[in-house]
């Protein structure tokens, strides 16, 4: 398999000298051609400014990155004719219908009329647009703006796509048919770039999955190999006090954090009522018990042994 | 990047902001009823305190066109700076296109809405009075007067667009353009102001822009110049306003390509 984005300790710095302060600080990943790559990490983890090195609209301090074999910073020109980014704002234009919006990427694409208009159609059927193709974008619901924002980006079928967090703020619904769609496009045979704040996501679309924290792959591997390591679900437990964690914690082999524990679990009946009897079996009152799926902070915690650099946002729970 | 796709990017950029201007509800009723209301406040409130030696429509009509001009170019700092903090621009420069066209779409766009406003302030001002002396020549020299015009302050607007940083920057812009002509002589002569002040009157660009479309619109009217006068002040307009374009449209293509 051939890599089609690579970066090689990528660095790049905001500010002026004294008071700069690092947002990627050697930075390196490769996704493979045909695959999927998810960067998943917390607020201010240097995901979209990584995004935005890749896609030409920002040049590195140091490092080198390449898409489909052409240097971002030296050849810019040739990286955007195979690449369509989404960004973290939806770019389209509130006052232009749906349609008029993808026509005019047609035209900036600069495809004949006549494809512009077979594309536009298409692309209308394939995001479920149709009913809404004649209003202004500005009447959309979230997931609608958003499936009109990555259709945006299709017009030509580019060989690699750059979602920078797609679903932050849609809820669970528009969640997964945005997914769906997503899923399709891969299928289609486009590489995806991914940035996501949500483990879950990361798990249903990615191919590979990196952490980035503070700037840097702090862990990467295929999800499935992520999540054995963390485990599928945690049930999570609030002792009264912090000697009783401490008994608790021994009697099941895991670290306590302060008057709290996290002891990683299938999720299977068997499995939760052995861990609950364990508990009950050292006669410390427990305060309250959840069996919760993992959440970025757990995922850190897991695997880097701290957590997240930067204060991240409450996950929701997972059905 | 070859002429032919540079065309094609801009032609494509100049109908997109074509649209987003005409379907922008609040700006186009603010470009109709703005010189509605700035017209008959000068003409019935102020203008029979005035005393400018001929009827005041005839004196302030040019210098109202060129207010309400202003005041739509001055408009095209929000849609720029709206495209430059939305990600649209981010997304056109992800694209093999020449994003900066998307400046042009605008410039272009606020010319035309400049058309339509200055065809109602002058089709209002017949009604009320204003009544010129101009060959059909001389209507197309000040209507191109008034677009030289429009030309450089929208790109000192797309200017100011593409540097603040936040909505409300750039719309206090705009309101520091209307108040432009009112130190020029589009109100009152410069005569009747404190020798200080008419010496900033006299020469900023907007005074020779007035002169120009008053002369000739309702030359030989007082207060309007005539003969070598009127070709002094058109002069100084041309020069002016292509200067200023000049010097506005280039910053503000470099402040597109700096600008992050
Ligand atoms: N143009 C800029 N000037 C100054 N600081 C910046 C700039 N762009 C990003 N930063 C800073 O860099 C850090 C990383 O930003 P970045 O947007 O890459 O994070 P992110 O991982 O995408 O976060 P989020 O999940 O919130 O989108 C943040 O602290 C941000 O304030
Ligand atoms: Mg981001």
């Amino acid at each position: 398999m051939s890599a089609i984005v690579t970066a090689e300790g990528l660095r790049k710095s905001f500010g002026r000298r004294a008071r700069s302060v690092p947002v990627l600080d050697g930075l390196d990943l490769t996704l493979d051609e045909g695959q999927v790559l998810a960067l998943l990490g917390p607020n201010g983890a240097g995901k979209t400014t990584a995004v935005r090195i890749l896609t030409t609209l920002l040049t590195p301090d140091a490092g080198r990155a390449t898409v489909a074999g052409f240097d971002v910073a030296r050849e810019p020109r040739r990286v955007r004719e195979v690449i369509s980014l989404t960004g973290q704002q939806a770019a389209v234009d509130d006052r232009l219908t749906g349609a008029e919006n993808l026509a005019m990427m047609g035209a900036l694409a600069h495809l004949p009329r006549r494809m512009v208009r077979a594309r536009v159609a298409e692309l209308l059927t394939a995001f479920e647009l149709e009913e809404a193709a004649g209003r202004q974008a500005g009447t959309y619901s979230g997931g609608m703006r958003r499936r009109l924002d990555l259709a945006a980006g299709l017009l030509v079928r580019p060989r690699v796509m750059f979602l920078d967090e797609p679903t932050t703020g849609l809820d669970p619904r528009s969640r997964l048919a945005l997914w769906e769609v997503i899923r399709g496009v891969v299928a289609d045979g486009t590489s995806l770039f991914l940035t996501t704040q949500y483990l879950e996501e990361a798990d249903r679309l990615a191919d590979r999955v990196a952490l980035v924290d503070g700037g840097r792959v702090v862990a990467d591997g295929t999800p499935a190999a992520l999540k054995a390591r963390i485990g599928e679900a945690g049930i999570e437990l609030t002792l009264a006090t912090v000697p009783d964690a401490g008994l608790v914690a021994t009697a099941l082999g895991v670290a306590p954090d302060g008057t709290h524990l996290r002891v990683p679990t299938d999720g299977s009946v068997a499995h939760v009522s052995a861990v609950l009897r364990a508990v009950e079996g050292t006669g410390v009152t427990v305060e309250s018990w959840v069996v919760r799926a993992p959440t970025l902070d757990d995922v850190f915690l897991t695997l880097t042994g701290h957590a997240a650099a930067r204060p991240t946002r409450p996950e929701e729970v997972a059905a | 990047m070859s002429a032919v796709t540079l065309t094609k990017d801009a032609t494509t950029m100049v109908g997109r902001s074509l649209r987003l201007i005409t379907r922008d509800v609040d700006s186009m009723i603010t470009a109709v009823v703005l010189p509605v209301m700035i017209l008959v406040l000068f003409t019935y409130v102020f203008g029979g305190a005035m005393s400018v030696g001929t009827a005041y429509i005839t004196y302030v009509t040019p210098g109202v066109i060129l207010l309400c001009a202003g005041f739509g170019a001055g408009n095209t700092a929000l849609s720029v700076e709206h495209d430059m903090s939305s990600g649209m621009v981010e997304r056109f420069r992800s694209m093999p296109v020449a994003a900066w066209t998307v400046l042009t779409g605008h410039v272009v766009a606020s010319l035309a809405k400049t058309l339509v406003t200055t065809a109602i302030v002058f089709g209002l001002a017949l009604l009320m009075g204003f009544r010129p002396t101009a060959s059909l020549l001389d209507w197309l020299a000040a209507v191109g007067v008034i677009l030289l015009f429009v030309h450089w302050v929208t790109w000192l607007a797309t200017l100011v667009g593409v540097l603040v940083r936040s909505p409300d920057a750039a719309g206090g812009f705009s309101f520091f353009v209307m108040f432009l002509p009112y130190v020029s002589s589009a109100f009152v002569p410069v005569e009747t102001m404190p020798s200080w002040m008419r010496g900033f009157a006299e020469h900023q660009p907007v005074t020779p822009v007035i002169e120009t479309v008053r002369g000739l619109l309702v030359g030989g009217t007082p207060g309007a110049p005539t003969g070598d006068a009127l070709a002094d002040a058109a002069l100084a307009a041309v020069v002016w306003c292509v200067a200023l374009s000049v010097v506005f449209a280039t910053a503000a293509g470099l402040a597109f390509r700096v600008r992050r």
